[in-house]
Formats: C-alpha cells, structure tokens, sequence
C-alpha cells in the first residue's frame, strides 16, 4: 500500500514539533550566552551540581519516593481486593476507580487547599470535636498528601490488570500443597504481579518528581522542586539555557529509568489503563 | 467472615479518600457562604456569578474550541499515520513508533517547555494557534496507540479482496478499512478529546496574548486563594467527565462482548 502519502503528514509533523523543539533545548543547554554571542560551554550542567540546585534534586527525589511508597502500600491491597474473585459489580467499582483520575487534576489539588485550609473542614470538624487543629497546608505533608491522592489510581490499576490475569488455580495448587495464605501471598501472588508492581511505580514516580503545580499550591511556593526550577527559569528568571540544561537532566533520568523499568516489564499490558 | 468485612471497610476508606474532596467541592458549590467553616443555605449563585465571569467563559471557550479542533486534527493525522505505520517494514516501524512515545514519556514540562522555545525561535506569538498546534502534537501519539491495535486484528485479505473484486485503493480504504477500524478510531478521538480538555501543563507553557484554558485560569484563581466559583465550575466539569467516561466504557465494553 502506499504507506508514504498516508504517513507523510505525521512525519513532517513530527520532525517540526517533536524532534526539532528537543534539538532546541538541547542546543540551548550545551550554549551560553556571552558578550561575542552564544558559545558552546557545559557550564550549565555544572552549575546543576552545585549544592542549593541539588539540593531542590534530592527533594523532588525524597518526596516523590515518600509518594510512591505511601501510594504502593494503599494500593497494592486495594489493586487484591478490586481483583477478588466473588466481588460483584467489578467493573463499576473500577470504573469509579478511574473517574476520579480524569477529573482536571488541578481541581483535585484545589480540593485539598479548601480542605485543608485554617477555617476549612477537616478543622472545622476537628474543632468540633474539641481536637486539636491540623496545620499542615503550605507543608511538606500537604504536598505528599496532594502526590498520594492525585497518583493513587496510577499505582491500583496497573497492578490490579496484572492480578486479574494470574492463573487461580496456581494459587489453589499452592493450597492444597499446605502453604498458608501469607505464604501464598508471599511466593505466589506477589512475584507474579511484580511487572504490575514496577509500572505502578513507574506511573507514580514519574509524575511526582516532575510536577510544578502540587508543590506550587499545596506546598505555597516555599517547597522549589525541579519542576518549579524548570518553570522559573523560563517564565521569570529567563535563563534559557539552565531551564534547558535542568530539562536534560531531567529527561535522560526519566527516559533512562523508563528504559531500565520497561526491561522488567514482561508485557506492555501492564501498563494499559482500561 | 472477619476478612471479608475488612475487605469491605478498606474499599470504602480508599473511595472515601478519593471522592471526598471532590465531593465536598460539590455540596460547597451550592452554599450560600463564601466560608467553608459555615453553611448558610442553599443556592444557585456561584454558577450566576461563574457564568457572568468573563475570563471564565473566554477560558471555556479556548478549552473547548482547542479541544475539538485538536482532537478531530489529531485523529485525522494520526489514523492516516498508523495505517501507513502499520504496513511498514519492522525496523522502520519501531524507529517511528519510538519516536511516537517520546512525547507520551517524556515529562509533560518537558514537553512544553520545548514546544515553547520552538515557538518563540519560528517567531510565531504564543496564543491560541500555539495553543492549539501544542495540542494537537500531544494527542497524536495517543490516536495513533489506539488506532495500531485495531490495524492488527485487521484481517490484511479483506482489502487485497476490494482490490481484486476492482476498487480502487483508496475506494477500499474508505470502505473496508476505515468501517473496520472505527471503534479505535473514535477511542483515540475521545482519548484526545479528554486529554486536551485535561491539559494545564503543556499548555501553561504554549499560550500567552491572554488566551489561556481552563486549567490555567482555576491554577492562577487558586494560587490566589479561595473562590467559590470554582466550586461550581468543578461540579460542572465533574459531571462532564463521568458522562464522558461512561460513553467510552459502553462503547469499551460493547466492543469487547463482540470479540467474544
């Protein structure tokens, strides 16, 4: 067939909005701006690497780490309990899993501004009940809290399409065999949800160490992540070429780690969202 | 027994902690107070006052324009592309279809800030044509994963059979591929439709000269602090996002009784 003519309008798309604006950033990456105009230098991956910008690093690290730990432990029984053999109405609890994932993600994060706020809510309620107020909007919390909530989904369903598809009567063999159900869990459906396990993560991770707007609202700007960095350094400061060096850094750990998490996947499917 | 209620209880905590907040953004759209610490009564005006607001609504009129238009660009460019990918020898193939997740992997800032710069480098204004071309370059990929499955089930016979029995090559297309391959056709479409409506950060990045969607206006209102009107702007586009989902899942779940 004549493959050329029908592709042709999404290559010539794709080299001018795909491949040509990564070369820009690349280009202003390994460029700096001098008084006899732009120069080839790598002094702003050096400069990546002093301690106040690495610091902003370990910190998107940390706390997307935190998330994703806090979101495996919620999820993973929460991906067993969707997977249950005799549950009725499956399909319309997974679907109420996913609703709320394709709520604009802004709003979910606006959700917990007023719920945490000082006269919000949760503090009404807890004043209500002569408990102590909880402070914790413009905190690091707040921002866990914000990563947990909009990337929870993210870790249930890879792993609840994976636990779907075990064989059950793998798990009854194991049975019969004398294994206790934690030993079960432990030797059998564990390691076989494992590809599951890894695109959770991967899903979760990945959004929670680039994000810009979580720690903007919920952490009040006091929290820089990289993402922030990124955003700052092109819409205020105007460094263009840092901004672009930051967004290579980033780049290269996401697809690499993407790359490395990808190898562990047995099957793309595990990834598959519906 | 004891497990099975535990079971039970931990579902409803997590649904709980999932609808919560986006319920209460609901029941609040409709107090009379514009504290949260007090109820004063029921009504309507917040979603009077969200629809006199005039940036609101030019922010709803972006949102939908861009998201139509893009979303029916995409689809058209990136079924023509997964059907020329899908007849492609295998390495050329894989070196496209790399490329074709680059964006879908890449860190949305990423993406935007790129797209940003190529902009400003064309001298192009950043506004609603960028706005739009940014959209559009993000839903593709997205089409064309969901087309490609539906090229695999094909079965390639049929459209060797129109040209035999004297259609023309692009006759069969229109008539035996295309009807094959619609439902990927249309999920790509709603799966663009949606992201496109969704984006705040690829967009925050692309658009300027005072067009901007509604992620952006609710993030610089909530930056801000409170707004009731946002509230009830939530409830609206709740409501629009589960008519949506539920249309796709149909559509999902009719599809698969077929292949059954």
């Amino acid at each position: 067939m004549k493959e050329n003519r029908v592709v042709a309008p999404y290559l010539i798309w794709m080299t001018i909005f795909i491949v040509l604006p990564i070369i820009l950033v690349i280009f202003f990456g390994v460029t700096i701006r001098t008084e006899s105009g732009l120069q080839l230098s790598l002094d702003n991956f050096k400069r990546f690497f002093e301690p106040i910008y690495l610091m902003v690093l370990w910190r998107s690290i940390r706390l997307a780490l935190i998330s994703t730990v806090i979101c495996l432990i919620l999820g993973y029984p929460m991906a067993m309990i969707l997977a249950s053999n005799g549950l009725k109405m499956k399909n319309t609890l997974v679907l109420l899993f996913i609703i709320p994932m394709w709520m604009n993600f802004l709003l979910r994060t606006y959700a917990w501004m007023t719920l945490l706020e000082r006269g919000g809510i949760i503090n009404t309620i807890l004043n209500f009940l002569k408990l102590p107020s909880l402070n914790i909007l413009y905190t690091e919390q707040a921002v866990i809290l914000g990563m947990v909530y909009n990337f929870l989904p993210f870790m249930v369903l890879p792993i609840y399409s994976v636990l779907i598809k075990i064989d059950k009567s793998l798990l009854e063999a194991a049975e019969d065999l004398g294994a206790d159900s934690i030993t079960v869990f432990r030797k059998v459906t564990f390691p076989l949800s494992i590809s599951g396990v890894i695109s959770g993560i991967t899903m979760v991770f990945m959004p929670a160490v680039t994000t810009f707007v979580i720690s903007r609202l919920l952490g009040g700007g006091q929290f820089t992540l990289i993402g922030n960095l990124i955003e700052q350094q092109f819409l205020f400061v105007g460094d263009w070429s840092f901004g672009s060096a930051i967004s290579i850094v980033m780049m290269i750990l996401i697809l690499v780690s993407m790359g490395f998490m990808s190898k562990y996947e047995k099957e793309n499917e595990g990834a598959g969202l519906w | 027994m004891v497990m099975k209620h535990i079971k039970k209880l931990y579902a409803f905590l997590i649904f709980f902690f999932l609808y919560a907040p986006i319920m209460v953004l609901i029941i609040f759209s409709f107090n009379e107070s514009k504290s949260r610490g007090s109820w004063d009564g029921l009504t309507l005006k917040w979603y009077i006052e969200l629809f006199k607001d005039r940036q609101i609504m030019s922010a709803m009129y972006y949102t939908l324009s861009v998201a139509i238009l893009s979303s029916l660009i995409a689809t058209a460019i990136g079924t023509a592309a997964a059907i020329g990918i899908d007849n492609m020898k295998r390495f050329k193939k894989s070196m496209i279809m790399n490329l074709t997740y680059l964006p879908v992997l890449n860190p949305d800032i990423v993406t935007g800030i790129a797209l940003m710069l190529l902009f400003i480098f064309m001298r192009i204004r950043l506004g609603f044509l960028t706005l739009l071309l940014a959209h559009i370059t993000f839903n593709i990929p997205y089409v064309i994963i969901s087309v490609l499955p539906k090229l695999k089930q094909l079965n390639k016979h049929i459209y060797e059979a129109a040209l035999d029995l004297g259609a023309s090559p692009s006759y069969a297309l229109r008539k035996v591929i295309i009807p094959e391959i619609m439902p990927g056709i249309i999920t790509g479409f709603l799966l663009a439709f949606t992201l496109s409506l969704d984006d705040f950060v690829i967009s925050f990045f692309t658009t300027g000269s005072g067009v901007s969607n509604l992620s952006i206006t609710i993030y610089s209102m909530a930056r801000r602090g409170i707004n009731p009107k946002i509230n009830a702007l939530s409830t609206i586009m709740f409501i629009t996002v589960l008519l949506l989902l539920i249309i796709i899942n149909n559509r999902m779940s009719k599809n698969n009784t077929i292949k059954e």
